[in-house]
């Protein structure tokens, strides 16, 4: 039988999608229910002097109105952050309370004060324009480079400083740097995002009053992981009366890994009230309320020699955590951020610092490539302001710098178990054509254009969690993953994962995977997820784990399935277990012609004695069924790597940046499905690209989002796009069985610095902002026009 | 949204014998309908105008294009007639929003609702272009009063444009890269007389810039603008451009559109 791993096996989810039969969050609608609109903030910061409900109550078709002092009454808990922090002093990062409707205070645009039940969707919209909530607006904080001098925001919280934290070494770092014969520094800025998933966030909330169970429906990529916060943090219901469902997810990005407002008010309120709730995010909603991402201020130095070996490095961020800590909030600019700060470079000597502060914004959380990004933007702009100010190739200099060997042990935290920087740098040129590059740039300057050349390599850090190593780092729970191989009796099979698909593909990947192992034809395998009810517990999906983890989890559990199959199969065959080969579905006594299928093996496991056999085929010690588990903790992070090339052409009067070549070579290991993968990069490019020509979040100096609709933030379209120029190179992991490394983020690490590096090559040097739009850039033609007039 | 009453109207007739002060014609809806969702606006009637057969479709004669007001972008772009007689007319629809917006979006409801950014004003006043409304004839130049503000009276239905042809023509547009509505859109047109420079999304209604149609009166060629510079005191200013960046697009757009006639 051929293996399907490697192959480009169209998606089994697409048919479902692509004729509408996908089942979203909003698609579902219960019996007798009711619909929800949350009254919000309309001021980034302010307390609540009072709220006044009468009218609204009069409205016609209300059910019921709650505010914060009802769920504060019923001891609902709130929001939290999943991961401790420790400052550099020691001390213990502050975290203020975020109940799920607000109190006392509303901290940013869309905190949520109220939330407004009637009988359909209109009503509950006329009811709640007429809930009356009396402010005291205070002066909102909203820059990340000054929040630290900015009013208090929560009562405690001494400088709007949650923690200022430390990792590396400050004084073997400025030895390295007296020792360096030149410094290069930077100071840039990574801009605020906004995730904007296709399916806005939703929920539907049931209750049963016989069983006590509520059941939520929402936008989750990690529904455990919700039922988990909302029981032992949220006091909503013990785990056994929550179920957590999570359907087609369209999107997530990290905005949906979150337990949000919503998910508990509607829970808690749909047992108050006895009936189903349903919300749906409008788009205006999801842009104020949904996690942001980025948002750092970045100062950074690289200490080199002559002739260009990198000695020290320190970096300095201050991090934006919006107006709350959430549960990827605090760990994304730490452990996610500060390993990955020196990239792919042998960097004797090193530090990161962030200190992270409220502001009153949305909040803060992990975004697609969370903390890598944003690494990898620090470094690799600062790598090629390097190779500008020391006169060496952008190319040259990064190889000059690469690891020689692996495993490769970093300065800061990680060991790198494989990989070959050089061999994709060069393959990487070779695609971009980097050698043409000089004629292009004559050929652009014939017409007036400007055009530039910039280079990324990078690597990243994912699968996360490996419990061993995030403990010894001090920083709370690893994630593991789990999966569960089930036979039916006829030979079908039922894989339960537990990370989630929302746009992964894992329904068709993962089935290629557990076909391989178990030479079960891949239609006859259904891959289940996104419902506490059908497995045990899972992690979820974020942080390019899916495979890294969650497929080795069945892989494992596969595993066990055949160790079964052999036993089994040694007893029908009366044959020594040890002498049971397996391959391609046959269980095969070796040098022998006697062997069962593993559908044979699987009616046996469950209806032993049906055909005609006098004794069980059941080994002693071994029970009925055929269904195996395996809660799979990793032993290291993986860590895909790759050299990106991009090229743009400005046309220095209007200052437009057009994209012209976009060349991505990756590494991530063994790759399951090539048009998954594809499909995975694309994104991540668009993303990547997205952020630094075109995307920001914008607040203005009193907390309104300025950019709240899509007339303001702009979305990428595929015209802003060039063909994307895909390649791979391919060393496996050998920290898992398939040697898989994680291929979710890399587009979105790699791509900002790699088109930012083209951008500011082109503009010879000057630093501009991402998003690198027409009007700064154009300001920059005009400097340069300047100075090169005054050149000459 | 509000609750409010549906109407759909068999002639222009009905049509505005129906309005009043709490009404809007409904044509593409993608102005009056984001506007309603959004609590912006609120009428007690929406009169459809989509069913009046007199309405839509396009005529070309010798000298001018005359577009019904219900026509939408996607046929103005599409029309083998435009794109004949004036080419730069279908591009300067092909380049409105997006797909969707351009298969419901019409001329006479982009016209009417006069947004300081949208696109065919801009065709109106460098066509030379008369507004057949259901009343009168009017002219561009003294139809766009301001910011969304035109010489319609209420109830006033606009039937068809009709834009004069001219010697040639180019439309460019510097569009915001969220919305695609013009940051900056300069529409050049040559006639036999003069030359026309209608621009866009600068200030807070389009206008005909007197200076450059003079310069390229003169001499048809963009060398004749290059490095004007344009007093940017009344032009717009906003998080997507600065009014000196708009003031450099005008003279940029124009003169690409110069190049491209
Ligand atoms: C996402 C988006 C992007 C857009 N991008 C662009 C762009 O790039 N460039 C651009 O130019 N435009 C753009 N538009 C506007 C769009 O092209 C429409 O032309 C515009 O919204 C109005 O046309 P409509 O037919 O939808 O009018 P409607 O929304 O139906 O009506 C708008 C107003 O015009 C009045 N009206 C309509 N027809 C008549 C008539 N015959 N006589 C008198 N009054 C009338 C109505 O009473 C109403 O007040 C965009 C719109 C959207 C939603």
């Amino acid at each position: 039988m051929a293996s399907l791993v490697g192959s480009r096996v169209e998606r089994k989810e697409d048919k479902r999608f692509l004729t509408g039969k996908g089942r979203y969050t909003a698609d579902i609608n219960l019996a007798n229910q009711t619909y929800a609109i949350f009254v919000r903030s309309p001021h980034a910061r302010a307390s609540i002097k009072k709220i006044n409900i009468d009218k609204a109550l009069k409205s016609s078709g209300v059910v019921s109105i709650l505010t914060g002092k009802e769920i504060a009454d019923d001891k609902i808990g709130g929001l939290i952050a999943g991961w401790a922090i420790r400052s550099e002093d020691g001390t213990e990062m502050k975290c203020p309370g975020n109940p799920p409707l607000a109190k006392d205070n509303v901290n940013f645009v869309g905190d949520p004060v109220a939330v407004v039940i009637a009988e359909s969707l209109a009503e509950a919209k006329e009811a709640a324009e007429k809930v009356e909530v009396d402010y005291k607006v205070l002066k909102a904080v909203t820059s990340t480079a000054d929040a630290m001098d900015g009013d208090t925001i929560h009562e405690g919280i001494d400088k709007n400083l949650c923690f200022d934290w430390l990792l590396g070494d400050r004084q073997k770092v400025k030895e390295a740097f007296d020792k360096a014969d030149k410094v290069i520094s930077i100071d840039i800025i990574n801009n605020r995002l906004i995730p904007n998933a296709m399916e806005p966030r939703a929920c539907v909330a049931d209750y049963n009053a016989a069983s006590e169970e509520i059941t939520l429906y929402t936008t989750s990529q990690n529904p455990h992981l919700s039922r988990l916060i909302m029981s032992a943090f949220g006091n909503v219901a013990p785990e056994h009366k929550l179920r957590v469902v999570a359907p087609d997810v369209g999107g997530g990005f990290g905005s949906k890994i979150n337990v949000y407002n919503e998910d508990i008010v509607c829970s808690w309120a749909a047992k108050k009230i006895n009936r189903a709730i349903k919300w749906v995010a409008e788009r205006s909603e999801s842009f104020l309320t949904d996690i942001h991402g980025r948002d750092h201020v970045t100062h950074a130095e690289l200490a080199v020699t002559k002739d260009g070996k990198f000695l020290g490095f320190k970096n300095e961020t201050i991090a934006n955590l919006g107006a709350y800590a959430r549960v990827f909030g605090t760990v994304t600019p730490t452990y996610l951020f500060g390993p990955c700060a020196t990239g792919v470079y042998e960097i004797p000597a090193a530090y990161t610092n962030v200190k992270a502060v409220y502001t009153n914004t949305a909040p803060v959380d992990a975004y697609r490539g969370a903390g890598r990004p944003e690494a990898t933007y620090t470094i690799e702009r600062l790598v090629e302001k390097a190779s500008m100010e020391l006169g060496i190739d952008k190319t040259e200099l990064r190889i000059k710098n690469f690891p020689t060997a692996f495993p490769f042990k970093q300065t800061l935290v990680h060991t790198v178990d494989s990989g070959d920087y050089v061999a994709g740098m060069e393959k990487a040129k070779q695609m971009a054509d980097y050698k043409g590059f000089e004629a292009r740039r004559r050929e652009s300057e014939a017409k007036g254009k400007l055009r530039g050349i910039g280079v990324t390599s990078y690597f990243e850090a994912c699968g996360i969690a490996p419990s061993a190593a995030v403990m010894s780092l001090g920083c709370g729970v690893g994630l593991w993953e789990s999966a569960e191989v089930r036979f039916n009796p006829t030979g079908q099979v039922t894989v339960y994962t537990g990370s989630h698909s929302h746009g992964q593909s894992h329904q068709t990947t993962f089935a290629q995977i557990a076909a391989d192992e178990l030479g079960v034809p891949i239609e006859n395998i259904d891959i289940v997820h996104g419902d506490t009810d059908k497995g045990t517990f899972g992690m979820g999906t974020y942080g390019s784990r899916s495979l890294a983890v969650g497929g080795i989890a069945i892989v494992n559990a596969c595993k066990k399935i055949v160790e079964k199959g052999k036993r089994v199969t040694a007893k029908m065959l009366e044959a020594n277990p040890e002498d049971v080969e397996f391959k391609d579905g046959e269980f095969i006594v070796s040098k022998s012609n006697k062997k069962k299928t593993i559908g044979e093996v699987a009616f046996a496991c469950y209806l032993p004695g049906v055909r005609d056999e006098m004794k069980s085929p059941l080994p002693e010690g071994d029970e009925p069924g055929l269904k195996e588990t395996s809660f799979y903790d990793p032993s290291n992070f993986s860590f895909p790597a790759g050299t990106h090339i991009a090229e743009v052409e400005i046309d220095p009067e209007t200052g437009h940046v057009k994209l012209e070549k976009y060349t991505a070579c990756d590494d991530f290991g063994r790759i399951i499905n090539p048009m998954v993968v594809e499909g995975q990069v694309h994104g991540g490019l668009a993303q990547g690209i997205g952020q630094a020509l075109y995307e920001n979040a914008e607040y203005d100096e009193t907390g309104q989002l300025m950019t709240g609709s899509y007339m303001d933030y702009t979305m990428p379209r595929a015209d802003n796009f060039p063909e994307f120029n895909i390649g791979y190179t391919c060393t496996h992991a050998t920290t898992n069985p398939l040697g898989v490394k994680g291929c979710g983020e890399a587009g979105a690490i790699a791509a900002p610095p790699t088109v930012m590096n083209a951008v500011i090559d082109a503009l010879g040097g000057q630093e501009v902002t991402m998003p690198a739009t027409a009007e700064k850039v154009w300001k920059a033609c005009k400097n340069l026009k300047k100075s090169n007039s005054k050149a000459a | 949204m509000k609750d409010f009453n549906y109407h759909s109207a068999k002639d222009s007739k009905e049509a505005s014998k129906l309005a009043s002060s709490s009404s809007a014609f409904l044509a593409g809806g993608m102005t009056t309908i984001p506007s309603m969702k959004l609590g912006l606006a609120t009428y007690k009637d929406l009169i459809d105008i989509k069913n009046i057969k007199k309405l839509s479709g396009i005529k070309v004669s010798g000298k001018s294009v005359t577009i019904g007001a219900a026509t939408k972008h996607v046929e103005v772009s599409n029309s083998k007639d435009v794109k004949k007689a004036i080419p730069s007319l279908s591009s300067l629809a092909e380049g409105i929003g997006d797909p969707q917006v351009r298969n419901r979006g019409t001329i006479g409801g982009s016209i009417a609702n006069n947004d300081p950014s949208a696109d065919y004003p801009s065709a109106c006043i460098a066509l030379n272009a008369t507004i057949h409304t259901n009343e009168r004839k009017i002219e561009a130049a003294k139809f766009f009063k301001g910011m969304f503000e035109t010489a319609l009276k209420k109830g006033e239905l606009i039937e068809a444009i009709e834009f004069q042809i001219p010697e040639k023509s180019s439309y460019q547009k510097h569009p915001n890269p969220a919305s695609r509505y013009a940051i900056v859109g300069v529409y050049v047109a040559k006639h036999k007389g003069d030359v026309n420079v209608a621009v866009t999304g600068a200030k807070s209604c389009v206008y005909n810039d007197k200076e450059m149609s003079k310069a390229l009166s003169g001499n048809f060629s963009s060398s004749s603008i290059d490095g004007m510079d344009l007093d940017s005191s009344e032009m717009n200013s906003d998080m997507h451009a600065s009014a000196d960046f708009r003031a450099n697009l005008v003279v940029t757009q124009a003169k690409k559109a110069v190049d491209a006639c």
